[in-house]
């Protein structure tokens, strides 16, 4: 196992390596940060000095190798917007993006593993049809779109939750949190809900489809048989099995959560890092987009690699295998 | 059940009101760059350095200079190159530090300095002298009649605090620094910084030692500021009562706004003019079919183009009302503009003659480029030109993009045919021509993508910045419109017209500049 750990961290240093560099050739295409950061009234001059001290003459290869010679040493440079490291406003936001990600996150689980073995134990009843359908709402509408529909119901016409922000957040050094103030509750509900209502649905109709598949294995029709409780047939014997593909979904989802809850943090304003990496691509802030971009394939190649582990852990078959094949 | 719903959240709302009194929760849609006063010529950033530092001039609601640090200022009587600053007696900083002349003089250095966006505004002045606690004097390079309305949006630090917190330079991003000043504050303004987050939150505090405590209304206590970018959410905290007052209301939903019972939409004509640019000056175009030649070269052409631009149409449609059509490209606030000049008119068939007349009888094609996210509704406007221009044969290309990557086709001059906005800082008509008209150089010209160049113009506007009798000066400012209108470098679309919502608590007009000032606020 240590091998193939050590393996796959080789890997995925290649794999950023690689993202840095596309990122860095796709940076010239995005716009001139010279223009946003001088006023109206620059003359040439200023904007030959501007783009000679950043840089920005020089071809991408060398823009990267530059910040990558930074980057190790821990250092991502200055926001071309705020004027401040964009190490500190990387983790001034990522709180808000953590948090929404962690609530939305367990929303989608939840209710996704809850609904979705209510929906195959009841398979032919009208709840279940009906939460099946409704569904296809979930998959099938964008994100920003439903998140303006639940602004419009329960912020504008029912008033009872924010439309846009934190709320109060408690600052504990080195983390801001929301979860300990009730208008900091308050406002994670409409986007946690919007972020997490697409992951849902579709963990839902995953463990489902799972669900339905193992229930007819002869193992399940044995323990029928044997008189054991129908709960801890669909529980114990039933749901277990239908857990791994699900993990490898979560996994890669919580990821995607992360990474694209762009949307969401615009729709709400919320002060997360996806808010932020939007904001830096209409300024072509450069040391923000590269460092976002740098921070969320570590985040895919971290939680993919947690992953392949937990197959490990959860699946002995794997472990079996692996050592039988002598790799 | 509806009404009563509104009515109760009406009624929520007002207690609510009643209870923080005069707390103004405030959202637009972007946020200041950086606290430093002197770091970003931009909009929300100067908005926001407003509220807490203030500059000697300053434009009260309508636009019309006031004094504010300075009490009066007027060119020596002995010296015409030297403009004599009074300044006002007993301010105070918020740190308690006095405001004298050592402070204007530090701040002007400052401003001055290569790292400064300011910079180019003060290009005049060669030299600040401190006369005495509140008397300074500029000198500058020649006469300049105009260098007050240069100093609008430049704001007094305090020498002390700036040297003792290692704020002397401007934070200056290339360079890799971050300093003091572009994240704390210490201004003479109407309100102290309490906190700020990026982004997210910026809370102010009426300074209860302002100078102006008795001459303005003042009665905001408290600014909560909040950027909301999306739009339909920025109405959607408005119509909800969680904000009290928000800037850029999107055209279609002011409706919505206005009907709402306890908000009121406010509009004015801002300070900005949409316009498209032709490449006169080339030989020949890159983005045209027609070979060897230029058609926008043409006068008849441009004329053409100008004539079969319908602006009431794009008035209506596009901009549903919202928008001044224009004739000219400085707006009415400037001056040197005339309603003559800004008249518009339209005639297809007079611009297909004209067409025919000068050899393009069948038309030709060439590219527009526009932005997509810079002025209120830009591609749709450009979409809209478009067809207009298609009924005297010209196909248009329509390229829309973020303006980031819009404006370096303009700067790098690599556009045929483009939109671009323009705002007039300075109220005057020089400030168009200098980077407008002039032809492309180091100094002036720098926005000029048009190519095109007159030596005899050059000159005219050039004598514009030293002329000191006001009446000979506006009579070469009219006489430079005269050939611009004449030639039709650019076709001139609107004046952009801005909405702020809010209360019926808030009292305000809509400034020009679109940069609300709270100590003129009233809060009922």
């Amino acid at each position: 196992m240590l091998a193939y750990i050590i393996r796959r961290i080789g890997q995925s240093i290649l794999v950023l390596f690689v993202v840095g560099l596309v990122a860095f050739s796709m940076f010239r295409f995005v716009g001139d940060p010279v223009d946003n950061m001088l006023g109206q009234e620059r003359t040439q001059a200023d904007v030959e000095r501007l783009r000679e001290q950043l840089g920005l003459d020089q071809p991408f290869v060398v823009q990267y190798y530059k910040f990558l010679e930074q980057a190790v040493q821990g250092n991502f440079g200055l926001s071309y917007r705020q004027g401040r490291p964009v190490a500190e406003i990387l983790l001034e936001r990522a709180p808000a993006t953590l948090e929404l990600a962690f609530v939305s996150g367990l929303l989608a689980l939840a209710g996704g593993i809850g609904l979705g073995i209510y929906t195959a134990i009841r398979r032919r009843g009208i709840s279940a049809n009906a939460i099946m359908t409704l569904s296809l709402v979930g998959v099938s509408l964008p994100t920003f779109l439903i998140g303006i529909l639940l602004i419009y119901l329960f912020s504008v016409e029912l008033g009872w939750l924010p439309s846009f922000g934190r709320g109060e957040v408690v600052d504990l050094g080195w983390w801001t949190t929301g979860f300990l103030t009730v208008s900091g509750l308050k406002a994670l509900i409409l986007p946690a809900i919007t972020l997490g209502l697409y992951q849902m649905t579709l963990i839902m109709r995953l463990v489902r489809t799972e669900m339905l598949e193992v229930l007819r294995m002869d193992y399940i029709r044995f323990a029928r048989a044997r008189g054991i409780r129908e709960k801890s047939v669909n529980f114990r014997h039933a749901l277990k099995n239908t857990l791994v593909p699900v993990i490898t979904i979560t996994g890669l989802q919580l990821g995607s959560i992360i990474a694209f809850a762009i949307i969401t943090e615009t729709v709400f304003q919320w002060p997360g890092v996806g808010l932020l990496f939007i904001n830096a691509i209409q300024f072509v802030d450069i040391p923000v987009m590269a460092a976002y971009l740098m921070l969320i394939s570590v985040m895919f190649v971290g939680i993919n690699l947690i992953v392949d582990m937990l197959y490990f852990a959860i699946d002995p078959r794997l472990r079996v295998d692996r050592t039988a094949g002598g790799h | 059940m509806k009404t009563t719903g509104i009515l109760a959240a009406a009624l929520l709302a007002s207690t609510a009101l009643g209870a923080s009194a005069e707390t103004l929760r405030w959202a637009r849609a972007g946020d200041s760059l950086t606290l430093d006063p002197h770091a970003q010529n931009e909009g929300p950033t100067h908005t926001l350095a407003h509220q807490i530092y203030e500059p000697l001039i300053i434009r009260d609601v309508t636009g019309a200079p006031e004094a504010a640090l300075a009490t009066d200022w007027a060119p020596s009587p002995d010296d015409p190159t030297v403009w004599v600053f009074n300044l006002r007696q007993g301010v105070k900083f918020h740190g308690g530090e006095d405001f004298t002349a050592e402070d204007v003089k530090f701040s002007i250095e400052r401003a001055q300095s290569e790292d400064s966006d300011m910079k180019e505004l003060l290009n005049s002045i060669t030299e600040v002298r401190v006369v005495d606690d509140h008397t300074v004097e500029f000198v500058t390079d020649g006469p300049n009649p105009i260098l007050p309305a240069n100093l609008t949006n430049l704001f007094m630090m305090d020498k002390g605090w700036a040297e003792a917190n290692d704020s002397v330079e401007v934070q200056d991003v290339e360079g890799g620094e971050t300093t003091f000043a572009a994240t704390n504050t210490n201004g003479t303004g109407a309100y102290k910084l309490v906190s700020r987050e990026p982004d997210v939150r910026t809370v102010l505090e009426r300074n209860e030692e302002y100078w102006g405590m008795d001459q303005f209304p003042m009665e905001v206590t408290r600014i909560e500021y909040t950027p909301i970018q999306n739009a339909a959410t920025r109405v959607a905290a408005l119509l909800s009562g969680e904000v009290d007052f928000i800037q850029d209301v999107p055209v279609q939903d002011l409706g919505r706004v206005a009907e709402t019972e306890n908000l009121t939409v406010k509009t004015a004509p801002q300070n900005r003019t949409i316009f498209f640019g032709l490449n006169v000056g080339a030989d020949d175009l890159d983005s045209d079919d027609v070979e060897g030649k230029n058609p926008l070269a043409s006068p008849q052409v441009r004329e053409a183009m100008n004539l079969a631009i319908n602006r009431e149409a794009i008035q209506q449609v596009v901009m549903r009302g919202q928008s001044a059509p224009a004739g000219m490209i400085a707006p009415p606030f400037v001056n040197g503009w005339t309603a003559e000049m800004d008249a518009i008119e339209t005639d297809v068939d007079a611009a297909r003659a004209l067409m025919e007349e000068a050899g393009y009888g069948d038309g030709f094609s060439i590219q527009l480029d526009c932005p997509n996210d810079r002025y209120v509704n830009d591609e749709a406007i450009c979409q809209a030109a478009v067809g207009m221009l298609a009924q005297i044969g010209i196909t248009v290309n329509l390229d829309a993009k973020p303006k980031a990557q819009h404006f370096p086709l303009i700067s790098n001059g690599e556009t045929d045919f483009y939109m671009l906005g323009w705002g007039v800082p300075t109220y005057d008509s020089a400030y168009v021509f200098n980077f407008l008209i002039h032809t492309r150089g180091d100094e002036r010209g720098s926005w000029n993508a048009t190519g095109y160049s007159n030596p005899e113009l050059d000159e005219m506007i050039v004598s514009l910045e030293s002329e000191t009798d006001l009446e000979a000066r506006n009579e070469t400012i009219a006489s430079i419109w005269e050939v611009v209108q004449e030639e039709q470098l650019y076709l001139p679309i609107h004046h952009q017209v801005l909405n702020w919502g809010m209360t019926d608590a808030v009292g305000t007009e809509v400034s020009p500049e679109d940069d609300p000032k709270v100590k003129y606020f009233s809060m009922n």
